[in-house]
């Protein structure tokens, strides 16, 4: 990760140069693609707006991730305990997938409101099954010789999940909260555009709709960059909880 | 802790693909026996059926110890995988058992037996840090914690290398002194040193052979071990041969 941050640092800064050249040679107005150079000034000049929005966006992605990952778990640990329950909810999952998520968040703000707790559930729902999934999966896949010398160690069914499946499923459940880092901001942002009064992407909207594309690209890369210092976090703390569950 | 003889009687399939026909194994009290055979023979099976596990086939027989009293929960079970968890330090691997079972180790015991493995300075150290031959005798001081007076071994030697596999022998039939062990194999050369009791495993059924009379563990280089060994590996040859 450390060793490619000066090739994706070159790569950055290519993509920006060809961006202006190509705004500059087409004479593309501002309020249809601005250059990076108008994008940084809109970024300065609005400086305090976009960090007051953002906070509230990253406080909707925090709490969305510690729930979501939280009902998650949970779901997965219940499912991989009784069958009866797995083979009542195993469908019941599918088809809350099949659901565009989209679609519902008209639904969800009228239910839970223009503030925090619509974004928060939308990104709870938007997380939950990949962290579900992909624990589960890992904690049906114990390797069979473990359970065999935890069956010959007489050991409780109780104690085998969280002593022995649970651990080893910690791989599975990084993959999971890896893909939750990047879906979480996703469903913040779904929920401000579809009502809402703070937040990047009520801000995009606004912006928009005002013909402010300068900043409305200046909340965009704020957003972005926000989810890639998540990603990196998530799994720099995965990585470090989970290099000794890893190794066989 | 009396160890019992053990006796299995039966058949097994899978479905209706006999695993093994109806044979009847005997494990004298307190004595190796080696169960050689062929891949594919159901030795495995025979010994999952014996540890009370669920080998994923249907077994129609009986297992009984001379003692009248159940085998169950006095088998211990080794494997060629040595099962150590990953995320545990050697000492709490060797105490894995009260740790899944929620009781208190016995660290001062669990101690003594890395100690009697010759792993005395490697309590807290990780098991990805450790060679095979290391791990390997970590299982056996796990398997030792149990306590267990009968010891059920699959293969657990066939993955090291000629050295640790002879040290591990060494090791194994000094510290599992008293128990009934049943070992299987498919080294002739190690049913050869270490069985008391050596039963060959065929299509055709189970052969009981009498190994040399030297007591356990036998010299690699006595002429009776060598000659004793070809004469298992050719039985196992014309075996394979015939089929």
């Amino acid at each position: 990760m450390m060793r490619s941050f000066p090739k994706m640092l070159l790569v950055g800064v290519a993509v920006l140069i060809l961006w202006q050249i190509l705004v500059m040679l087409l004479a593309l107005p501002v309020y249809i693609l601005p250059g990076p150079i108008a994008v940084g000034l809109a970024l300065w000049n609005n400086l305090a707006l976009i960090a007051d929005h953002a906070l509230v966006t990253l406080i909707e992605i925090l709490a969305g991730l510690v729930f979501g990952v939280s009902l998650g778990v949970a779901v997965a640990i219940i499912m991989a305990w009784s069958s009866p329950v797995r083979a009542l909810l195993q469908p019941l999952l599918i088809f809350s997938q099949a659901i565009p998520i989209f679609a519902l968040a008209p639904i969800l703000t009228l239910w839970f409101g223009y503030g925090f707790g619509s974004k928060i559930v939308m990104t709870l729902l938007i997380i939950f099954f990949p962290v579900a999934s992909a624990f589960f999966d890992g904690l049906m896949r114990t390797r069979s010789d473990w359970l065999e010398l935890a069956q010959i160690m007489r050991a409780p069914p109780f104690r085998v999940m969280f002593y022995l499946k649970v651990p080893a499923a910690m791989p599975s459940l990084a993959s999971g909260l890896n893909i939750a880092a990047v879906y979480a901001p996703i469903g913040a942002v779904i929920g401000e555009w579809v009502g809402a009064s703070r937040g990047l992407g009520y801000l995009m909207l606004l912006a928009n709709g005002r013909a402010k594309i300068d900043l409305m690209f200046a909340a965009l890369i704020v957003l972005v960059v926000m989810t890639m210092l998540l990603r990196a976090a998530v799994h720099v703390i995965s990585n470090k909880v989970l290099s000794r569950y890893i190794q066989t | 802790m009396k160890a019992p003889a053990i006796t299995l009687e039966g058949s097994a399939s899978y479905g209706a693909v006999p695993v093994f026909d109806p044979l009847k194994f005997e494990a004298p009290a307190g004595a190796w026996t080696c169960l050689l055979g062929s891949s594919g023979v159901g030795k495995s099976t025979l010994l999952r059926l014996s540890a009370g596990l669920d080998a994923g086939v249907i077994f129609d027989g009986t297992i009984s110890c001379n003692d009248g009293a159940p085998l169950g929960a006095r088998a211990a079970l080794m494997l060629q995988s040595d099962m150590l968890l990953p995320w545990l330090s050697i000492l709490q691997n060797v105490a894995l058992g009260a740790r899944l079972r929620g009781e208190k180790a016995d660290q001062v015991r669990a101690k003594q037996l890395l100690n009697d493995v010759g792993l005395a300075g490697f309590a807290q150290r990780m098991p990805n840090t450790l060679s095979g031959g290391q791990r390997q005798r970590v299982a056996l001081a796990r398997t030792l914690m149990e306590d267990r007076p009968v010891m059920l071994l699959d293969e657990p030697f066939s993955a090291l290398d000629a050295k640790n596999r002879a040290a591990m022998q060494e090791l194994s039939v000094r510290l599992f002194s008293g128990r009934t062990v049943v070992l299987v194999t498919h080294d002739p050369y190690e049913a050869a040193r270490l069985g008391t009791s050596v039963v060959v495993m065929t299509k055709a059924g189970l052969q009981v052979l009498k190994p040399p009379a030297t007591p356990v563990i036998r010299a690699y280089d006595s002429p009776d071990v060598m000659k004793f060994a070809t004469k298992l590996l050719t039985l196992l040859h014309n075996e394979s041969g015939a089929t």
